[in-house]
């Protein structure tokens, strides 16, 4: 069994990760009825007995003393980490586990990736190295933050280079919140594109995940719990936004849709984490989803958002959940893979779900997917028996395609309506290390990689012709 | 006299299992002694406490399936897996069949050698060892070839069967098809023969003849472990002079793989039906056997659904056709009877010229296995073992498809990452497109 590490830096990046080891206790609380500290627990979190003087980390096997997340937590005000260590998360984390600072980033890349980034670079290599020791085996490191600030995207990125250089070995699986085009800070564009560049040249995979798509989920299922209708009620506990059931008080404004991405780590991982019948690790996920190694771009999409209480309502559900999953309404980005060019998908199925369902509805919603040329059966399956707290079955589908680049365009157009008036770039440019050619690269990265879309795009529509064979000498 | 079975990765350590369930089962039912002597000599090494434990060895790069087919095993009270015959890491291949071929296996070699050793100095007389896995994947595949590899080096003179699954044609991986290619590709050099059994295949079978609505990997690995069992239990043959054959897999490869260019075996069954019905059911062997011809020569795995107008041609007719449904012609066939009045039984049929190649005598390509008792509550059952043309669609379908991807060069950095080169991809495709010509030409 192998273990993770979660990084979470800047204030988006702690809040969602607070969010994240609230559900996995919970997950684990209601899977894990003998109070063992099994395998799956030890995933993600070690077992101290902290009576012994030198807290030594308990195998696995024994009963929970005390459990300790495997995580980094990174901030460069302390407003939000304090907050944590105040709350009914703090026995889950020391202090060693912690680096702050008091002024914040100023939603400054540059002051966040140079400044920062050099003055801490060697608490955080060892904080990052403390926490790989404690691992028996480490598979992947999960990197949470968000694009728009400073902290997260510019000192997130630097962390992200530094995982590369001190662990190559172990994968690099980022999830990204990318701002939405109201997003109130202004330099946003600015710190995403510099950033993005970082994610195409350092992470093994990216989950981009955008404000507004959570926002319009939490809507949706708030209507859906609000509008009377008979058999709309939603079951306790099982609506994705939920914490209920979790260590955390009263929800806070961002936990319903901070909820959403906790729950998209938790999936993610299941398989690694839990036994099934056809069982999906971690780096099978790169393996299988990244074609080529700058396209890692992968869209996620979460199904069911909610279970009904009404436990009249037919397996149709399992059906729909599939058909869900290709919805753009399920994209955690505001994209419409179904009109785009899928390169691989990957559908990670929990619950009581067998392979029989499961290739049935593949072969339903095949036809109206398209896949580019040399990869029609496009499919990387996993099926994982332990279904999440509050329903029976989940999927998670995580799509490569084609259907990212709009967002990057965006993304592109906005960096480059400031950029060309040279707004706030006095700001960047006055922080030591950096310079102009930073701008340029960064914008020319994500130029050549939407680039790189365009061209596998432009093969949807046509009927590319198979490679001829290799003739043998009769 | 006995087989030492090596299980590798998820799909290997699976269907490992159920097949030395349903041996055990079919052995124990206690009909003749003689059958079960020799049956539970063949898969099982019995302790002091009169324990069966299982002759196999399980390698995986992550435990998770071990210990559960372990567990398992143990659970059912008929057999055990051995405390120590089993390797895992703590993480998997990843689907990669170079970080399986070029870093998990030569990294565990000497552990798995030795388990191997173990296992094969426990047997009195060792008739051979079969490696069980999938292709699609990256431990069974890469860690199984390299395994394959190496324990053709230690055991030279010994026969080696491989067990192949492949996976279903709708993608359960995406690399899939560069997984299987590299694999079958090395493992025609190393292996003595190569039976495949499809996903695709038996998942039909499930839904078709069995009727199982809801279809597990679990029902679909024991319709496999059924038809492998059907192969592998005793059986007289022609050179076992009156008793039970002690030379099972060399006996097998002697008859089906005579030529290197010609490795690849597959099986039907006959009859298949949900449990429930076989008690009310009754057969008889012409009617059986009938079918079975019909299956093998239209390349059906299954007694529905035949194709009753595909017949045989005279040779020089015949034309080699990859896309049209004809006939397919078989280099040899190995027909394997068991269970009541199988002495009575008329197998003119199989030995007609007219189904073989023209290059072989049909004494020669056809061969006949019989065992008096029933096997696994069939009260008669017939199993033919084939090298012909039938697997011959599904690879040119892997091949074509695995091209395909190549030509683009995607997922291929993924592998260069481990140690495999462009070379390499391009010197498995060549073999495997030797080896279709081959099977195309065969009339």
């Amino acid at each position: 069994m192998t273990q993770s590490v979660v990084v979470q830096v800047g204030q988006c990046g702690n809040q969602v990760g607070c969010r994240f080891w609230d559900l996995a206790l919970r997950e684990h609380a209601h899977v894990n009825k003998k109070g063992l500290y099994d395998e799956a627990l030890s995933s993600f979190f070690r077992n101290v007995d902290t009576r012994k003087s030198d807290s030594r980390a308990c195998g696995v096997g024994g009963r929970i003393q005390h459990l300790k997340a495997r995580a980094v937590l990174v901030d460069m005000e302390e407003g939000v980490v304090n907050e944590i260590l105040q709350g009914p998360l703090r026995e889950v984390f020391d202090s060693t586990q912690l680096l702050t600072d008091v002024s914040g980033s100023g939603n400054n890349w540059a002051v966040g990736h140079m400044t920062y980034g050099s003055a801490y670079r060697e608490q955080i290599v060892d904080k990052l190295r403390k926490a790989a020791e404690h691992c028996d085996c480490l598979q992947c490191f999960f990197l949470i933050h968000s694009m728009g600030g400073g902290t997260g995207s510019g000192l997130g990125t630097r962390v992200l280079s530094l995982l590369e250089e001190e662990f190559p070995e172990v994968c690099r699986i980022v999830t990204s919140i990318y701002p939405s085009a109201e997003d109130d800070v202004i330099t946003s564009p600015y710190n995403s594109v510099l950033a993005m560049r970082e994610l195409t040249e350092h992470a093994d995979c990216v989950l981009p995940v955008e404000n507004q798509s959570l926002v319009d989920i939490v809507n949706k299922i708030k209507q859906m719990s609000h509008s009377g209708k008979p058999g709309s009620v939603i079951k306790r506990d099982s609506a994705i936004i939920s914490g209920r059931g979790g260590l955390s008080g009263p929800e806070k404004p961002f936990d319903a849709m901070n909820n959403i991405v906790a729950n998209l780590l938790l999936n993610i991982t299941s398989s690694a984490r839990f036994e099934g019948s056809l069982n999906m690790d971690l780096n099978e996920i790169a393996m299988n989803l990244v074609p080529f190694p700058r396209l890692h771009y992968l869209v996620p999409s979460l199904t069911p958002l909610y279970t009904l209480a009404d436990v009249s309502v037919p397996t149709r559900r399992l059906d729909q959940m599939f058909s869900d999953a290709f919805s753009k309404d399920h994209q955690l980005i505001r994209a419409d893979p179904k009109h785009s060019l899928y390169l691989a998908c990957a559908l990670m199925v929990r619950g009581n779900v067998q392979v029989s369902d499961l290739r049935r509805n593949i072969e339903r919603l095949k036809p109206s997917l398209p896949f580019v040329s040399w990869n029609q059966e496009g499919w990387k399956t996993g099926l994982c028996s332990v279904p999440p707290v509050g329903h029976s079955h989940s999927l998670l589908a995580l799509a490569n395609n084609t259907c990212v680049k709009p967002t990057f365009m965006e993304l592109k157009e906005r960096f480059t309506k400031l950029y060309r008036k040279k707004a706030h770039l006095h700001h960047y440019l006055h922080v030591e290390g950096m310079e102009q050619s930073f701008f340029s690269e960064a914008v020319d990265s994500l130029s050549s990689l939407i680039e790189e879309y365009n061209h596998l795009d432009a093969t949807k529509r046509r009927l590319m012709p198979d490679a001829p064979r290799l003739p043998i000498a009769r | 006299m006995s087989v030492v079975t090596v299980q590798l990765g998820q799909c290997g350590n699976q269907v490992g299992h159920e097949l030395f369930d349903v041996v055990c089962a079919d052995a124990q039912d206690g009909q003749r002694k003689a059958y079960s002597t020799a049956s539970c000599e063949r898969f099982f090494h019995q302790t002091t406490h009169g324990d069966l434990v299982a002759r196999a060895v399980l390698v995986d790069m992550e435990p998770k399936v071990i210990n559960q087919s372990i567990s398992r095993a143990a659970k059912s009270g008929r057999w055990r897996y051995g405390e120590t015959s089993h390797f895992s890491q703590k993480q998997g291949s990843g689907n990669n069949w170079a970080n399986g071929y070029c870093v998990h296996g030569p990294r565990h070699r000497d552990m798995v050698e030795e388990l191997v050793r173990r296992e094969v100095e426990r047997c009195d007389r060792l008739a051979g060892l079969m490696a069980m896995m999938s292709v699609a994947g990256g431990t069974g595949s890469g860690v199984g070839t390299y395994v394959t590899q190496c324990l053709r080096d230690i055991y030279p003179s010994t026969f080696i069967l491989n067990h192949l699954t492949w996976p279903y044609g709708t993608g359960e991986v995406i690399v899939q098809n560069y997984n299987s290619v590299l694999t079958l590709a090395h493992l025609y050099k190393l292996s003595d023969a190569i039976m495949v059994h499809e996903n695709d295949t038996v998942h039909r079978i499930c839904s078709q003849l069995l009727n199982i609505k809801h279809i597990s990997f679990g029902d679909v690995n024991r319709v496999i472990a059924h038809q492998l069992g059907s192969v592998l239990q005793p059986a007289l043959t022609a050179d076992s002079h009156g008793v039970y054959s002690r030379n099972p897999l060399g006996e097998l490869v002697s008859s089906l793989a005579c030529h290197p260019e010609y490795k690849l075996l597959s099986v039907s069954t006959i009859p298949q039906m949900p449990s429930a019905s076989i008690a009310y059911s009754t057969f008889s062997w012409p009617g059986l056997l009938k079918h079975l011809r019909q299956m093998l020569i239209s390349n059906t795995k299954m007694e529905e659904g035949i194709d009753w107008q595909v017949r045989p041609t005279a040779g020089s007719e015949r034309t080699s056709s990859l896309t049209a449904p004809s006939f397919n012609t078989s280099l040899a066939n190995l027909l394997i009877l068991r269970g009541k009045d199988v002495y009575s039984a008329e197998t003119g049929a199989f030995e007609d010229p007219a189904l073989y190649t023209s290059w072989l005598s049909s004494q020669e390509a056809f061969n006949l296995w019989k065992s008096p008792v029933p096997f696994n509550k069939y009260e008669k059952s017939a199993t033919v073992v084939s090298n012909s043309q039938a697997l011959l669609r599904p690879l040119d379908n892997i091949v074509g498809k695995a091209w395909n991807m190549f030509a683009s060069r995607a997922y291929i950095h993924q592998y260069v990452k481990f140690g495999i080169s462009e070379e390499d991809f391009l010197d498995s495709f060549t073999s495997l497109e030797q080896v279709i010509s081959s099977y195309s030409q065969l009339c």
